[in-house]
């Protein structure tokens, strides 16, 4: 495996990863504030920021390969 | 002073979109995808605003003072992953075959790409029965919003009338040029100005934490997702903002990207915005039951407007009218004008006049349907029941279901044209069974399950369509050549 695919494969799997953990059951019942935010609302203010991380990431690592020649071409 | 804020707001997207006619080169494309010369901030702003509605300020408050803060989980934080995702995975794909192929519609996509005319045609029935619902909710939500807003003096069909209008004074002039520069100003004035509403209540109601520990003691349940939102609902809610990736409006606007590297910024810069929007219209809705604690049915979804008119009425109330006008607008101009698009180039170029119609002619098409489509909407929302409002969800259902035929056209070279049907008309009928089954439940689950409709719909529709493919002889070589590299 080539390493630009690596780094593809790893992003796929961040990309899966950060799906799962929006089922945010450990904080379902929890009542607290954190940074002035009810933490269950925190939490998800949160998964916004790292969900453009990880865009940023693979717009960086992992563009998909041929489409501006796609495009361009007649 | 309300109404000056209106007419004042009214009047700048109007002189926004009407400008654009100056650069507008007279061709069908130009029409209908700006000739494929949007940059990325200009497609950041047109997709944003096209995909959020008046429910992302005016919905969601009134949810989350009905359940808490779950809302945001639900709805928002979920759009804020998969959204940008189909946007790269999908959405530069489309954008690339689109600009090879020079193609203005899904439509075209489908037909050429599964060669077949039938398909395209079920497709163009499905597509436009799905938005109607979607485009009657927005002129008849925004008329109601100016007539609360404005303490009466603007009554519903006024309101919906002078929106109709201006809409489509815009876009008939513009295209989808001036439909994309009228829809990044009214994205940042309704980003904005949920910045503003915020920061000013929270200063009226003595600062978020005072605020949020008032409520935590009268309503400790509305700080929690707790049972309001249970998992296997969060889970296949999920599901929902797949949408995105089958709405034609949003499909448009991919194809009017100046190149591929026009979407990164969009791509990035999604899950930020849909944070700038939602969160404030989340913390006021919950934050209500400061003010307001006896909010029942309907006039939940007014939660913000009554914060408004209780704390900072005149100014603000005009600001947040305007904010409602340019959430709605945004998404109604390019809902008509991709709907006046499919009718010209899906029905009329392909089925009746495909070599005798020139660019002016297909320019005046496009005209003459954005504003027919107008019409209509406009008359039909003054006779439809306020009960439609309940179709939004069916309707992104609906779409969200479909995604499957586009992932197989894109990835799946053996996907074929048996597999698309299959797909299609699986969804279609689901739909109906569903929709019949739990059409008037606003909290229906699939028995009672937790689990949405849209889950089963669009497992059945991957399975259809892998099924149908399989059993089906593979697309011919020249097609895979077209569309595979």
């Amino acid at each position: 495996m080539t390493a630009g695919r690596a780094v593809r494969v790893a992003l796929y799997g961040a990309l899966a990863a950060l799906y799962a953990l929006h089922q945010d059951a450990w904080f379902r019942h929890d009542p607290r504030i954190v940074l002035g935010l009810p933490v269950g609302l925190a939490y998800h203010v949160a998964y916004c920021v790292a969900a453009s991380l990880l865009m940023a990431l693979l717009v960086k690592l992992a563009w998909p390969a041929g489409l501006e020649t796609d495009g361009d071409a007649p | 002073m309300t109404l000056a804020v209106l007419v004042a707001y009214l009047g700048c997207v109007l002189a926004i979109g009407l400008a654009s006619h100056r650069f507008f080169r007279g061709t069908g494309e130009d029409y209908f995808v700006a000739t494929r010369t949007i940059g990325p901030f200009v497609l950041l702003m047109s997709l944003f605003g096209t995909h959020m509605t008046a429910f992302s300020l005016l919905g969601a408050s009134g949810e989350a003072y009905r359940t808490g803060i779950g809302v945001f989980a639900l709805m928002a934080s979920s759009s804020a992953l998969v959204v940008p995702a189909v946007i790269f995975f999908v959405g530069t794909r489309l954008w690339a075959v689109g600009k090879r192929h020079g193609l203005l519609t899904q439509v075209q996509y489908f037909r050429a790409r599964y060669e077949s005319d039938g398909l395209g045609l079920l497709l163009f029935v499905v597509l436009v029965a799905l938005v109607v619902p979607y485009l009657l909710i927005g002129v008849m939500g925004g008329g109601l919003t100016l007539t609360q807003i404005t303490g009466g003096q603007v009554p519903g069909w006024v309101g919906g009338l002078v929106m109709t209008a201006v809409v489509m004074a815009y876009v008939t002039a513009g295209g989808l040029r001036g439909t994309a520069w009228a829809n990044t100003f009214q994205t940042l004035v309704f980003m904005v100005l949920g910045a503003v509403t915020l920061a000013y209540l929270l200063d009226r109601l003595g600062g978020l934490g005072p605020a949020l520990e008032r409520v935590a003691a009268a309503h400790p349940e509305l700080m929690v997702r707790g049972d309001a939102v249970p998992p296997l609902k969060l889970l296949s809610y999920t599901l929902i903002p797949l949408s995105v990736g089958m709405f034609p409006h949003i499909f448009m606007h991919w194809l009017s990207a100046r190149g591929a590297a026009s979407f990164r910024l969009p791509v990035v810069a999604y899950p930020v915005c849909i944070m700038i929007v939602w969160v404030p219209s989340v913390v006021l809705g919950v934050l209500g039951h400061d003010t307001f604690d006896d909010l029942r049915g309907p006039a939940v979804n007014s939660v913000l407007i009554r914060l408004i008119e209780h704390h900072a009425p005149d100014v603000l109330a005009g600001l947040l009218g305007a904010g409602v006008l340019a959430a709605v607008m945004s998404s109604l101009d390019s809902q008509v004008l991709a709907i006046g698009n499919m009718f010209t180039q899906d029905v009329v170029r392909h089925y009746g006049f495909h070599d005798q119609m020139g660019e002016r002619q297909q320019v005046l098409a496009g005209r003459l349907f954005v504003g027919g489509v107008l019409l209509l909407t406009y008359l039909l929302s003054l006779v439809t029941p306020t009960r439609i409002f309940s179709l939004a969800v069916w309707s992104f259902s609906g779409y969200a279901a479909l995604l499957p035929v586009a992932l197989a056209a894109i990835f799946w070279r053996r996907s074929t044209r048996a597999g698309a049907y299959a797909a299609v008309v699986t969804v279609a009928v689901l739909w109906i069974w569903f929709f019949s089954v739990g059409g008037d439940d606003p909290a229906y689950t699939v028995g009672g399950t937790g689990v949405m409709p849209v889950a089963v719909m669009f497992l059945a529709s991957i399975a259809a369509v892998v099924v149908g493919s399989l059993v089906s002889r593979p697309p011919s070589e020249a097609t895979l050549a077209r569309f595979f590299r």
